[in-house]
């Protein structure tokens, strides 16, 4: 085992900002209005009934101090800055040159109403990356509206319910099916969009069978949801006897690209046979998640379903950059303007710079690594693969239990979580809903960590599987290297106790101040 | 939490000589003359065994000798020995021993389904149940998987109790002895218990309430009722999950029994199977059932009231299913069971059934027959 | 394959043998037997077709510089666009801060390890609490359009009706995401969108036709103060009044710019209140500066309907120890899947933080200044456009920081004006001529705190000059 470092966070007891500062300090001034505008116009524009009398309860502090207070707070962030693998978001190295590039003015400080003969540069970049796009996928058009991969889902709800209509038959395409492991957000888009969620659980290969698909199809499923492969890492090999049996009975099929970074440059989703997709370009793409958003989720489909995308569409036309508006079977806006442009640059420089062999090595690299990682992870005592009875090769990721060592010493997974932080570790993802394996995690190596990275991660996991045996009180206690020890989390669900402001926060321990005063 | 410990130690003792149980003092005898071993008692030991090293000390109420205490000797466990009326060798041991427990909040049992329910029977108010399996039939829901489970989930409970989801209606079901003899296995529903479960589902803040599911449950309910059809029979089975559609038509099911309702009105309460027959007549028939816990059972287990012939008449397509996607989650094994006694029916509903979970909710299940 | 590449700078396991080492320690003799359970006829069979690649940064820097200057700005121009996105000044230290790495992050982040972060995002809802004098602050959701989406959903649900009533006058790109989150009357769970008309001679909400729509039947009636069109509504009390009299929740727009000088939406009985978050300190990013937040009061039913994540401020289990973690997980998408409230997922919360900060800056003061600035300057530039002669603002005294400008009396049309005015290196208002408005050629001109009076001079001058 190599020597764990001796991590310690940064702890610098930082108050809250509502605290700080002293009446009447600044942090930013603005002129008084030129002598002119008042002359012109005078004071007191703001109807009486409307104006404010009161003074909002802000903090009053120097710019010098709202800069050392956020860099504290920063500095108490670990934000991936040790190792993490945290499955299904796939960590990847964000580029600064893409970064930089997107704050200048040219990017930063531009309209989306700006005339197109003003925005050449950034639609070329958006037509250019959807041509990446079309080609990873095999779809003949992506937009970038959605601000996530969720609501890249949403889209698709939305387009399947333009589709429908138009038909005629919306009231009588009421189902979408999908897996009891897809994505929550596709089930929750769908029921949000008003269609029916007809789910199918796991059978013993760890997928849904093609069985359950067809008895769950008719002619009433208006659309199939599915990500392949699935966060356990098992690849369906039925999934395109699973695109024909929808497609004969008549629904479309979406392809949630969620966990696209095993078979990204391997495998189309036009040619196993779907009509839509969806890629996380703050996830696969490596714009930066910011800890959850802004993102996008970049929706493609085929020509037949381009007609309900939401506007506007990029399109070229005559050596000329275009925003179509002009689309009226569209399902209408998912999103106010186009898109999170900044992160669809930055998506955009990671392709380029990726390269189509880069990004072929980088799904190799991926798989690889996690079976690497399946490997020393399955020699430690304690911990166990989940669908043990799938013997084949993992892809990107693989679910894991810590269900014998949870039985053997009462720590779990959230347990783990938080003392992996204690060694600069980000914790790890434990599994979307609902669990299927006792306390699971799910580790995902991608193309960024090191061999090195990754065994200093499975060291720490089988370090704490030791203290969780010799000091189980220690683990469970956890953490004690971190800004702040272990929350009291009955406050979160209950009313007299949460508090999402520091307004509701003193009225509530003013109020049981008094009442322990009382008492 | 007190806990309060009670072993059966003959039970099980009929599985491993070819008995089918182990009811009444004639059985345990013959067990015992074809050669037997007790084994509850050493795995009523394992269990706690594992709650001892976990959490050294745990305070533990229990009954003398075999029923208890003899399991626990040397075990790092702070142990009260409550006396109870004598070692009879029935039933009557494990329900003295209960009755004695009247503090306790959870009673963990050393048995298998005929030990739970004598335990059910004597528990106190508001109190929870778990089972150390030992028996020779286990269709309870109130099992943990294993000794060890059981040790784990004990020593949870004590020590780190929000990992512990709680089941508050698990079936507490036994053979029916009629239908045994008749060759057939058949336990009957005799009710419900709050049991605790390992934690299946994420629990981010620590306490609090979950989802509520009773809402999912009134929302796939308050569907069913809505779409129902004038004339139609609908019998309605044991358990809440059914009984939710009484509730949504404003109706009270008899929970432990099977009822049915025409156009909206309650035509029979705790029916037999010759009382649904005859209403059905020749009109048509729809059947709602609910999910067994952990187990998966839709028919055959509880709910033998509905016969063969009206399951016939219903047809797979009549059979209206309702469970959460919390219970269908927990099951064993992806599958619903159907054990109906007619292996030819139980053929023709095998396939696939979608489970009404919530209010525009389905899963599509698959029906299997064992 | 990666034997002909060079080591990727940003893949460390592509360098020499590292991949090799891999496959002999899990006994793999190929890359290809590591994808064992891919059907062969699953591989794709068309080739990728992708631009070369530009591994070096000094490549990439140019392509992206290259490119990027064939945009131009709203710096190297003078701009009064608004309408959903406006140019604010984004102090530096906002900057700073989100651009820091920690935060600017691919990580999704844990309470365990990114305390800084979640005590950053607890700050953005407490200051926003503060402008709003409200108790609950969601974080942003996707956008202002998206947060009136799901504000509508959550009055659907608490009231168990399934209508709202929007203004005529309403942006048509927020209406057209609203109309969208109520989808068509065929769905199961439809919302049914009611337009209440304006008064013509102050754009504000005409009470009239407000009550002749209210009834047991509404969900919420929704209005935005200032609305679309720059106006000032004064009646809002009186519109809360009337939804609460016949049980429907009283949903407000408000721009957070404007909370320094307007009042506070909690004090006029608004219910559930949505706004946009770019305003603070966010730059436009060409729309990509998008976010919206969702507040109400602090009663059990309403944020038991919210679809997102709420940050609570808790205690540790240190004694005098503040952390910070979501409240009410357990209702969302990723709690309860389907069965939640609508949908969550990645949203727009790094402007969270830049809403932090900035709020942090400007104080009780600086509220109040920026807001006496904007609408100082946004009447002055009003006044100076309404003598430039056929121009006519629509409504002259009743706005914050935009305005309708209407060219019916220069006999060109506002693409016209506007493609004149680039020429001159100005980018005129968004054109409303195309809207359902009845307000001929208009355009919605925007003016901030950037703006000096001289630039609103140069725009008066400019257009006389081209008219």
């Amino acid at each position: 085992m190599t020597r764990l470092p001796e991590f310690r966070a940064a702890k610098w007891d930082e108050p809250v900002v509502m605290e700080m500062g002293r009446p009447g300090g600044r942090g930013q001034h603005f002129p008084a209005p030129e002598p002119e505008v008042t002359e012109a116009v005078g004071a007191a524009l703001i109807p009486a009934a409307m104006a404010r009398q009161d003074r909002p309860e802000l903090p009053e502090i120097t710019e010098f101090e709202a800069q050392r207070h956020y860099l504290h707070l920063s500095q108490m962030t670990l934000g991936m800055m040790g190792v993490s693998l945290f499955g299904t978001c796939t960590m990847k190295y964000n580029s600064k040159t893409a970064e930089f590039a997107t704050l200048r003015p040219e990017l930063a400080e531009v309209h989306p109403y700006q005339h197109p003969d003003t925005l050449q540069g950034v639609l070329e970049i958006m037509h250019d990356f959807d041509g990446i796009l079309r080609s990873l996928s095999g779809m003949d058009q992506f937009i970038f509206q959605a601000g996530g991969g969720a609501d890249a889902a949403y889209t698709m709800a939305c387009v399947a319910r333009a589709y429908w209509q138009d038909r005629g038959m919306l009231g009588q395409r009421t189902e979408m099916v999908t897996s009891m492991q897809a994505h929550p957000c596709n089930p929750a888009t769908a029921a949000a969009a008003g269609f029916k969620v007809v789910n199918l659980p796991l059978e013993e290969n760890g997928y849904p069978s093609l069985e359950a698909l067809k008895a769950a199809v008719s002619e009433k499923t208006a659309l199939i949801m599915i990500n392949n492969p699935d966060d356990m890492g098992i690849y369906n090999p039925e999934i395109k006897e699973w695109v024909k049996a929808a497609k004969e009975v008549g629904a479309l099929c979406f392809y949630d690209h969620a966990n696209f970074n095993g078979v990204m440059g391997k495998l189309s989703a036009r040619e196993l046979g779907f009509d839509a997709c969806m890629f996380m370009l703050h996830k696969t793409f490596g714009a930066p998640k910011a800890g959850g958003g802004p993102a996008v989720g970049a929706f493609g489909c085929t020509d037949d379903l381009a007609a309900y995308l939401p506007t506007p569409v990029v399109v070229k036309s005559g050596g000329r950059y275009l925003l179509d508006e002009d689309r009226p079977k569209s399902a209408g806006k998912v999103r106010e303007f186009w898109g999170n442009v900044p992160q669809v640059v930055k998506a955009y420089a990671w392709a380029r710079a990726m390269g189509a062999e880069g990004i072929q090595l980088g799904s190799d690299i991926s798989v690889v690594a996690n079976n690497y990682m399946d490997k020393r992870l399955g020699e430690i005592p304690g911990l166990a693969r989940s669908n043990p009875q799938v013997g084949q090769h993992r892809m990107e990721m693989t679910r894991w239990s810590l269900g014998p060592l949870a039985e053997e010493t009462g720590v779990g997974t959230v347990d783990f979580a938080n003392r992996m932080a204690d060694y600069g570790i980000d914790p790890w993802w434990m599994s979307h809903e609902p669990w299927i394996v006792a306390e699971p995690f799910t580790p995902e190596a991608g193309e960024l960590w090191s061999k090195e990275d990754i065994d200093l991660w499975i060291d720490v996991v089988a370090k704490i599987c030791e203290e969780a045996r010799s000091d189980p009180d220690m683990v469970k206690s956890a953490p004690h290297n971190q800004p702040i020890a272990q929350v009291k989390g009955d406050a979160f669900e209950d009313p007299a106790k949460w508090a999402m402001t520091w307004r509701a926060w003193k009225r509530k321990r003013a109020g049981s101040d008094a009442a322990r005063g009382a008492a | 939490m007190k806990i309060g410990l009670v072993v059966n130690p003959v039970a099980g003792l009929g599985g491993a000589v070819g008995l089918k149980g182990t009811d009444g003092p004639d059985t345990v005898a013959e067990a015992l003359r074809r050669g037997a071993v007790a084994r509850s008692g050493a795995r009523a030991r394992r269990a706690m065994a594992r709650l001892a090293d976990r959490v050294p000390g745990t305070a533990v109420v229990t009954a003398p000798g075999a029923l208890g205490a003899d399991w626990l000797a040397g075990l790092d466990l702070s142990v009260e020995v409550r006396e109870t009326g004598g070692a009879s060798g029935t039933a009557r041991d494990t329900r003295e021993a209960v009755a004695a427990m009247a503090d306790c909040d959870l009673v963990v049992f050393a048995g298998g389904d005929g030990t739970a329910r004598d335990v059910a029977g004597r528990l106190p108010e508001r109190a929870a149940l778990l089972g150390i399996p030992c028996g020779v039939k286990m269709h309870s829901g109130v099992f943990a998987v294993s000794p060890d489970a059981a040790g784990a989930l004990l020593a949870d409970i004590v020590a780190a109790p929000d990992r512990v989801a709680w089941d508050p209606e698990a079936e507490v079901m036994d053979i029916d002895e009629p239908v045994l003899r008749a060759g057939r296995l058949a336990p009957r529903l005799y009710g419900h218990a709050r049991t605790p479960l390992a934690r299946g589902r994420i629990q981010a803040s620590k306490g609090g309430p979950r989802k509520d599911w009773g809402a999912e449950l009134r929302g796939a309910a308050d569907e069913v009722a809505r779409g129902m059809e004038p004339g139609t029979l609908y019998v309605i089975g044991p358990g809440t999950s059914a009984g939710a559609v009484a509730r949504a038509l404003g109706l009270t099911p008899t929970v432990l029994g099977t009822d049915a309702i025409r156009d909206g009105a309650l035509v029979a309460q705790d029916a037999r199977a010759s009382d649904l027959e005859r209403l059905a007549g020749d009109g048509p028939v729809r059947i709602v059932l609910g999910v067994t816990g952990q187990q998966g059972f839709l028919l055959g287990r509880g709910n033998q009231q509905i016969a063969p012939a009206l399951i016939r008449r219903a047809g797979r397509e009549g059979l209206i299913v309702l469970a959460t996607e919390d219970k269908l989650a927990a099951l064993a094994q992806p599958r619903l069971w159907v054990d109906t006694g007619d292996p030819d029916l139980d053929r023709e509903l095998c396939g696939f059934l979608r489970v009404r979970t919530g209010r525009g909710r389905e899963m599509v299940m698959r029906v299997a027959t064992s | 394959m990666a034997s002909q590449m060079r080591a990727h700078p940003w893949m460390a396991n592509s360098a020499p043998g590292v991949l090799e080492a891999m496959l002999a320690e899990i006994g793999a003799k190929s890359v290809a037997e590591v994808f064992e359970q891919v059907p062969q006829d699953h591989f794709r069979k068309a080739p990728l077709d992708l631009p070369p690649a530009l591994t070096s940064e000094v490549e990439l820097r140019r392509d992206l510089v290259t490119k990027l200057k064939k945009n131009q700005d709203c710096e190297a121009n003078l701009s009064f666009l608004g309408a959903g996105v406006w140019q604010h000044h984004v102090p530096a230290i906002v900057d700073e801060i989100v651009g820091r790495t920690e935060f600017a992050t691919n990580v999704w982040g844990s309470y365990q390890s990114d305390h800084g972060r979640n005590q950053a995002w607890f700050e953005f809802s407490s200051q926003l609490g503060a402008l709003l004098n409200l108790d609950v602050v969601q974080l942003p959701v996707y956008s202002w359009g998206c947060a009136i989406g799901h504000a509508m959903r959550m009055s659907a649900r608490m009231t168990g009706r399934a209508k709202v009533l929007v203004p005529a006058l309403s942006d048509p790109e927020r209406l057209s995401v609203i109309r969208t989150y109520c989808q068509p009357r065929e769905m199961e769970g439809a919302i049914e969108v009611v337009t209440v008309a304006a008064d013509p001679t102050s754009g504000r909400l005409d009470i009239g036709d407000l009550k002749a729509k209210l009834g047991d039947d509404v969900a919420a009636v929704y209005f935005e103060n200032p609305a679309y069109l720059g106006t000032i509504e004064t009646g809002a009390a009186e519109i809360a009044r009337l939804a609460r009299a016949d049980g429907a929740e009283t949903i407000v727009g408000v721009d957070p710019a404007s909370l320094g000088v307007l009042t506070a939406p909690g004090d006029y009985g608004a219910d559930i209140v949505t706004g946009p978050v770019q305003p603070l300190g966010v730059h436009m990013h060409c729309g990509g500066g998008a976010g919206g937040f969702i507040a109400s009061r602090d009663e059990e039913r309403y944020v038991r309907a919210y679809n997102g994540f709420l940050v609570s401020v808790v205690e540790t289990q240190e004694p005098g120890q503040l952390g910070f973690g979501l409240a009410c997980a357990h209702q969302n998408s990723y709690g309860m899947r389907e069965n939640g409230n609508d949908w969550t997922g990645n949203s727009t919360y790094l402007w969270a933080i830049a809403g932090a900060v900035y709020m942090s800056l400007l104080g009780p003061e600086g509220f109040r200044e920026l807001g006496t600035l904007i609408v100082s300057r946004a009447r002055y530039a009003a006044k100076l456009l309404g003598e430039v002669p056929g121009v006519r603002v629509v409504w002259p005294d009743t706005t914050f920081k935009e305005f309708v400008v209407n060219f019916d009396g220069t006999g060109k049309t506002v693409a016209e004006v506007n493609d004149a005015l680039r020429a001159k290196g100005i980018f005129g208002g968004k054109d409303i001529s195309g809207e359902d408005n009845g307000l001929g050629q208009s355009a919605l001109y925007c003016v901030t705190e950037i703006h000096t009076a001289a630039d609103i001079r140069r725009l008066a001058d400019t257009l006389r000059e081209v008219l």
